[in-house]
C-alpha cells in the first residue's frame, strides 16, 4: 500500500491547480464535478490506507530516499491507524463540504472549490507525515487556505476582521512551532520524528529540549483553540461560510490536538519520561479550563455559528485533557471523540447553512419559531445535540467511556465530571436554541445572550432539502460512530501502537514491521459501563436543566435571579469582555499563555 | 559571540510580537509579523553556521571542502516563501477592511463591528 | 492612543521580556555559534554531488531530498495567491479610461532596456540553479520583477498587456500542477513519489539533475506567475483607482 500514501494529499492539490489553470475554459458545473471527484478519490485512498495500516505501519519515502544507516535522508509519510483515520476523516469532511457547496455557494464557487481542496490536501498531509518540518509546511498550507476561506464574504467587515484575527494569531503560533523545530534540529541534526526521538532518548531533557517542547506545543495549541489561545476560533467561525466552519471545527482544530500527541510520543516521551506528571498537570489544567470556559461562552451566544464554535472549543479542551493523561486508553478515547465530534459538529454547521438558506438569519432570537415549517431540520438538530451529549450508546459516548476509564487509572476520575458538565452545558445551549427556533418555546427576548452581528442571507431560490440531506449524512454517521462493531478494541489497539515509541522508530528507520499482522480483528459490540452511562445521563440532565433555564429564566422568582446576578454576574462579565475581537488583545493573551506554559515547564521539568 | 547571536533571535522575536500587540495600523502589524519571522531565519542560519566554512556549493571548490549546513538553508528558503504569502494575505485583508470602514486601526475596526 | 492600547503596551513589555529571557535561557544549550556539525547536513554535503550530479547542495535538498516540502511550499504560494485574488478581485470597481503615461523618454528607453536585461538575468538565475546559487524561486521572482518594470517604464496601458488575469491564472495553475505531476509520473511508473526518472546528467552543466530540472522550471513558472498575479491584484485594487483621469 506504500504507493497510495501520497495520493490523499496529491490528488486534491493537483485538482486545485487544474481548476485554476482551466478556470476560463471549463463551465462551473464541470469544475465542481472535478473537485468532488478529487475529494472522493482522496477519501477512498485514505480509507484504503487506514485498512492497510491496521495490520502494520505503512511508509512512503518521498523520492525513494530510504534511511541511510538509520539516518533519514528524505521525508517520510508514516501511516498508523490513528494518523490514517485522521486523514480519512479530513478527506471525508472535505468531500461532504464540496458536495454541499454544489448548491450552497452562489458566487466565486471556483475559488471556493480550489481553497477547500487545498485545505483538504493539507490536512491529509498533516495527519500522515512523519517529518516535523514537513508538518510545518502542511500546517501553513492549512492556515493559508483557511484564512482566505474565513474572509470569503469580503463585502462585510465582520468576516474580514475574523479572518485577520485568525491569520495573525495562527501565524505567530506557526513561528513558535518553527522556532521549536529549529531548536530540535540544533540538538538532533534531524527532522524525521523517529530519528529526533532516537537522539533525544539518549539523555533526559535539558533546557533546550524543554523550550523546544513548550514552543511546539504552544504553537499547536493556538491551532487547537486551547484557552488562552482560543479567541480567534469564534471570530473565524462566526464569519466563515457554514461549510468552511464544518471543516475548521470538524477536522482542523482536532489536527492541532492530534499532532501534540504525535510529537509527544515520537519525540519527547523518552527525554521527558521522568517528568511526565509535570507535562500532564499543565496540559490537563489547560484542557479543563478550555472545556469550562468554552461551555460558559457557548451558553451566552445567540448567533448559531458562534454558539457551535464555543462548543468546539469546549470539546477541544476535553480532547487535550484526554491526550494529557499520556495513556493509550485515554488516547483511544480522544480518537473516538475526534471521529464522532468531527462528524456531528460538521453536520450541525452544515445544518446552520440550511437554516440560513431557509430562514435567512442564524440568530436564534430573530428566527424565533420560524423553524416550525422545517420539522426535519429540527429533528436533525436534536439528534446532533444528543450525539454530542454522550448519551449511551450514541455519538461521543464511547469516547467519554474510554476517557473516564483512562482518567480513573491516573487519579483523574474527576475529569469525567468536568466532561459531563461541559458537554451538558454546551448541549443545553444547543437545545435551547433549537427549542426557540423549531418549536417557538420560551421567551422571545433574552438579555443574558450576547448581541452579536447576525448573518443575513439574501432571498434565493435554493431549497434547503438537498443541503439537509448532506448534513443528515454527517450527523447519522457521527451518531453511529460509537456502535460500529469492534471500534473500541480497534482504537485501543491503534492507540497502543501510537504510543509504542520504540516500535515506531524501528519501523521508520530500520523498516521493521510495526504492528501485529496476525492481530485478531475484533467485531465485538460496545459494552456499556454503568458509571459511564450514568455520566452520560447526568450530562443529559444538565443539558435539559440548562435549556429550561435559558428558555424560562424570567419565570424564576426575582429574589433568586438578583442573587444569581450578583454572584455570577461579575466573573461572567470579565470572561465575556476578554473576548473583545481586538487582535492586539488576542496576541497579548497568546504571549502571556506561552510565557506561562514555558515558565512552568522551565521551573518544574 | 554565541550569546550575542541567540540574544538577537530572542530580541527580534519578542520585539516583533510587541509591535504587533501595540499596533494601531494593520499594515504596520503585518510588517511586525515579518520582523518576528526574521528571528526564525536568523536562528536557522545561525544554527547551521560553521567557522571558516564556505557555501554548500561545490562548483569551483573541491568536494569535501568544509561547507556550512545546507539543510537549514533550504528550510529558510521555504520559510521565506511562507512569510511572503501570509503577509500578502494580511495586506489584502487590510485593503478590504479599509474599503469597508475607512480605518485600518484594529481596535477601531472591532468597535465598528460591534 | 486609547487607554486600552496604552494598558496593553504596559502589560506586553514585561510579558515579552520574560518570554525572550526564557528563550535565551533555552538557547544557551544550543551548539556554540560556528561549531555545528550536523550529521544530516554533513552527509548531504558529502553525497549530494556524487549521487545527484548537482553542484549546489541546497538545490539538491530543495528539489530532491526534501522535494516534497517544496511541493507543499509551492501550494502555499498557490493557495495564498488564490486567496488574495478572492479578497481583492471580488469587490473591485472596474478601471476604465485611466492611464498614467510616463513622460520622460529617458526613463522609457532605459526602462525598456532594463526589462530585457532583467528578464535574461532571471532566466539565467533559474536555469543555473542546480549549478550555482539561484534556482526557480530566485529566478521566478526576478522574471516577475522584470515584467513589472514595464509598468514603471511605460505606464498602465502597456502593463495591461501582461498584467491580465486570463493570461496569468493558467500559468499559475500549470506551474503548481506540473510540480505535482512530475511527482505523480514517478508514482505511476512504479517508483516512489518524486523519484528521479530522468537520469543524472553531467555535474556542473545545465544537463545535470534529471527530474530536478523539470521541478526547477515548474517552480520558476509558478513563482513568476504568482508574483505577477499579486502585483496585478494590488495595483488594480489600490493604485489604479487613484490614477489621474485623462
Amino acid at each position: 500500500m506504500s504507493w497510495a500514501l501520497p495520493l490523499p494529499v496529491v490528488v486534491p492539490l493537483i485538482a486545485a491547480a487544474v481548476l485554476v489553470a482551466t478556470g476560463a475554459i471549463l463551465p462551473r458545473r464541470v469544475q465542481d464535478a472535478i473537485g468532488i471527484a478529487a475529494a472522493a478519490t482522496a477519501t477512498g485512498f485514505a480509507l484504503l490506507i487506514l485498512a492497510a495500516s491496521e495490520r502494520h505501519d505503512v511508509l512512503h519515502w518521498f523520492g525513494g530516499w530510504h534511511p541511510h544507516a538509520g539516518l533519514a535522508l528524505g521525508i517520510s509519510f508514516t501511516a498508523d491507524p490513528l494518523g490514517a483515520g485522521m486523514a480519512a476523516l479530513a478527506c471525508g469532511l472535505d468531500l461532504l463540504v464540496l458536495v454541499y457547496s454544489w448548491t450552497y455557494m452562489r458566487r466565486q464557487s471556483q475559488t471556493f472549490d480550489v481553497l477547500i481542496l487545498a485545505l483538504g490536501g493539507a490536512m491529509a498531509g498533516f495527519a500522515l507525515t512523519g517529518d516535523i518540518f514537513n508538518m510545518f509546511v502542511w500546517f501553513e498550507l492549512m492556515g493559508v487556505s483557511a484564512y482566505a476561506l474565513a474572509g470569503f464574504m469580503v463585502e462585510e467587515l465582520g468576516p474580514l476582521q475574523g479572518a485577520i484575527n485568525f491569520a495573525v494569531t495562527n501565524t505567530v503560533g506557526a513561528y513558535m512551532v518553527l522556532m521549536g523545530i529549529a531548536l530540535l534540529y540544533a540538538r538532533t541534526d534531524a527532522l524525521n520524528l523517529a530519528q529526533i526521538g532516537r537522539v533525544l532518548g539518549h539523555r533526559p531533557a535539558d533546557r533546550l529540549v524543554i523550550v523546544a517542547f513548550a514552543l511546539i506545543v504552544t504553537g499547536l495549541m493556538v491551532r487547537a483553540a486551547i484557552v488562552p489561545f482560543h479567541f480567534w476560533l469564534a471570530d473565524a467561525h462566526a464569519a466563515s461560510p457554514a461549510p468552511v466552519c464544518a471543516l475548521l471545527s470538524g477536522a482542523m482544530v482536532e489536527l492541532g490536538i492530534f499532532f501534540i500527541a504525535r510529537v509527544y510520543w515520537t519525540a519527547f516521551a523518552a527525554p521527558l519520561h521522568a517528568h511526565a506528571s509535570g507535562v500532564r498537570d499543565v496540559l490537563v489544567g489547560l484542557g479543563v479550563a478550555t472545556a469550562l470556559i468554552g461551555a460558559l461562552m457557548c451558553l451566552l451566544q445567540r448567533q448559531l455559528k458562534r454558539l457551535l464554535a464555543y462548543s468546539t472549543i469546549s470539546q477541544a479542551g476535553t480532547m487535550l485533557a484526554g491526550i494529557a493523561l499520556l495513556d493509550p486508553r485515554s488516547l483511544a478515547g480522544v480518537a473516538n471523540l475526534v471521529l464522532a465530534h468531527g462528524l456531528l459538529k460538521g453536520g450541525l454547521f452544515l445544518l446552520c447553512g440550511v437554516i440560513l438558506v431557509e430562514l435567512r438569519h442564524i440568530d436564534e432570537l430573530r428566527v424565533y419559531g420560524a423553524g416550525r415549517r422545517l420539522p426535519w431540520a429540527g429533528v436533525l438538530w436534536l439528534l446532533g445535540t444528543l450525539g454530542l451529549v454522550g448519551l449511551p450508546p450514541l455519538g461521543v459516548f464511547l469516547a467519554q467511556q474510554l476517557l473516564y476509564e483512562g482518567g480513573r487509572e491516573h487519579g483523574f476520575g474527576w475529569l469525567a465530571v468536568v466532561g459531563a458538565v461541559a458537554s451538558g452545558v454546551c448541549a443545553g445551549a444547543m437545545l435551547r436554541a433549537g427549542a426557540r427556533i423549531f418549536l417557538g418555546w420560551g421567551a422571545r427576548e433574552d438579555e443574558l445572550l450576547s448581541p452579536e452581528p447576525d448573518e443575513h442571507a439574501p432571498e434565493r431560490d435554493v431549497s434547503g432539502r438537498p443541503l439537509g440531506i448532506v448534513a443528515g449524512i454527517a450527523i447519522v454517521l457521527g451518531l453511529a460512530a460509537s456502535v460500529v462493531p469492534g471500534i473500541e478494541a480497534r482504537t485501543e489497539l491503534a492507540a497502543e501502537r501510537f504510543a509504542d515509541t520504540s516500535a515506531y522508530r524501528a519501523a521508520v528507520l530500520h523498516g521493521a514491521a510495526h504492528g501485529d499482522a496476525a492481530a485478531h480483528v475484533s467485531f465485538s459490540l460496545l459494552g456499556v459501563d454503568t458509571a459511564s452511562a450514568l455520566y452520560g445521563l447526568g450530562a443529559l440532565a444538565i443539558a435539559a436543566a440548562t435549556a429550561a433555564f435559558g428558555l424560562w429564566h424570567r419565570r424564576l422568582p426575582p429574589r433568586i435571579l438578583s442573587a444569581g446576578a450578583r454572584t455570577l454576574g461579575p466573573p461572567v462579565t470579565v470572561i465575556r469582555l476578554a473576548h473583545s475581537g481586538i487582535v492586539g488583545d488576542y496576541l497579548l493573551w497568546l504571549s502571556g499563555g506561552a510565557l506561562a506554559v514555558a515558565a512552568i515547564w522551565a521551573l518544574t521539568l | 559571540m554565541t550569546i550575542l547571536v541567540y540574544a538577537v533571535v530572542a530580541w527580534v522575536f519578542a520585539i516583533g510580537i510587541y509591535g504587533a500587540i501595540v499596533s494601531r495600523n494593520l499594515i504596520h502589524l503585518a510588517l511586525c509579523l515579518t520582523v518576528t519571522q526574521s528571528s526564525t531565519y536568523i536562528l536557522l542560519l545561525a544554527i547551521g553556521y560553521k567557522h571558516g566554512a564556505g557555501a554548500p556549493i561545490f562548483e569551483d571548490v573541491k568536494l569535501g571542502t568544509a561547507a556550512v549546513d545546507p539543510v537549514v538553508q533550504s528550510l529558510t528558503l521555504t520559510d521565506v516563501v511562507v512569510s511572503v504569502t501570509v503577509i500578502a494575505l494580511i495586506l489584502a485583508l487590510a485593503l478590504d477592511v479599509h474599503r469597508q470602514s475607512d480605518s485600518i486601526d484594529p481596535d477601531e475596526i472591532s468597535t465598528l463591528n460591534r | 492612543m486609547s487607554s486600552r492600547q496604552r494598558l496593553r503596551a504596559w502589560i506586553a513589555a514585561p510579558v515579552l521580556a520574560l518570554f525572550a529571557a526564557i528563550l535565551g535561557w533555552g538557547f544557551a544549550r544550543a551548539p556554540a555559534f560556528g561549531d555545528f556539525h550536523g550529521a544530516y547536513g554533513d552527509l548531504l554535503n558529502r553525497i549530494a554531488v556524487p549521487q545527484r550530479h548537482t553542484s549546489n547542495v541546497v538545490t539538491a535538498i530543495v528539489f530532491d531530498y526534501r522535494g516534497f516540502d517544496t511541493m507543499g511550499e509551492e501550494f502555499i504560494l498557490f493557495a495564498s495567491v488564490v486567496g488574495v485574488v478572492l479578497l481583492l478581485r471580488a469587490v473591485r470597481e472596474p478601471a476604465t479610461g485611466q492611464d498614467d503615461p510616463v513622460a520622460s523618454d529617458a526613463i522609457r528607453l532605459f526602462g525598456i532596456i532594463m526589462v530585457a536585461v532583467i528578464l535574461v538575468f532571471g532566466l539565467w538565475l533559474a536555469a543555473f540553479g542546480l549549478v550555482t546559487p539561484g534556482g526557480g524561486f530566485q529566478g521566478g521572482v526576478a522574471i516577475a520583477g522584470g515584467i513589472v518594470l514595464v509598468f514603471l517604464a511605460s505606464g498602465y496601458r502597456a502593463w495591461r498587456t501582461f498584467g491580465r488575469e486570463r493570461l496569468l491564472d493558467p500559468f499559475e495553475g500549470l506551474g503548481a500542477a506540473s510540480y505535482a505531476a512530475v511527482g505523480l509520473a514517478a508514482l505511476i511508473a512504479g517508483a516512489p513519489f518524486l523519484h528521479n526518472l530522468l537520469g543524472l546528467g553531467v555535474a556542473g552543466t545545465l544537463r545535470s539533475g534529471g527530474s530536478m530540472t523539470l521541478l526547477n522550471w515548474a517552480v520558476a513558472v509558478e513563482v513568476a506567475a504568482a508574483n505577477l498575479v499579486l502585483y496585478t491584484e494590488f495595483l488594480e485594487s489600490y493604485l489604479v483607482p487613484h490614477l489621474p483621469r485623462r
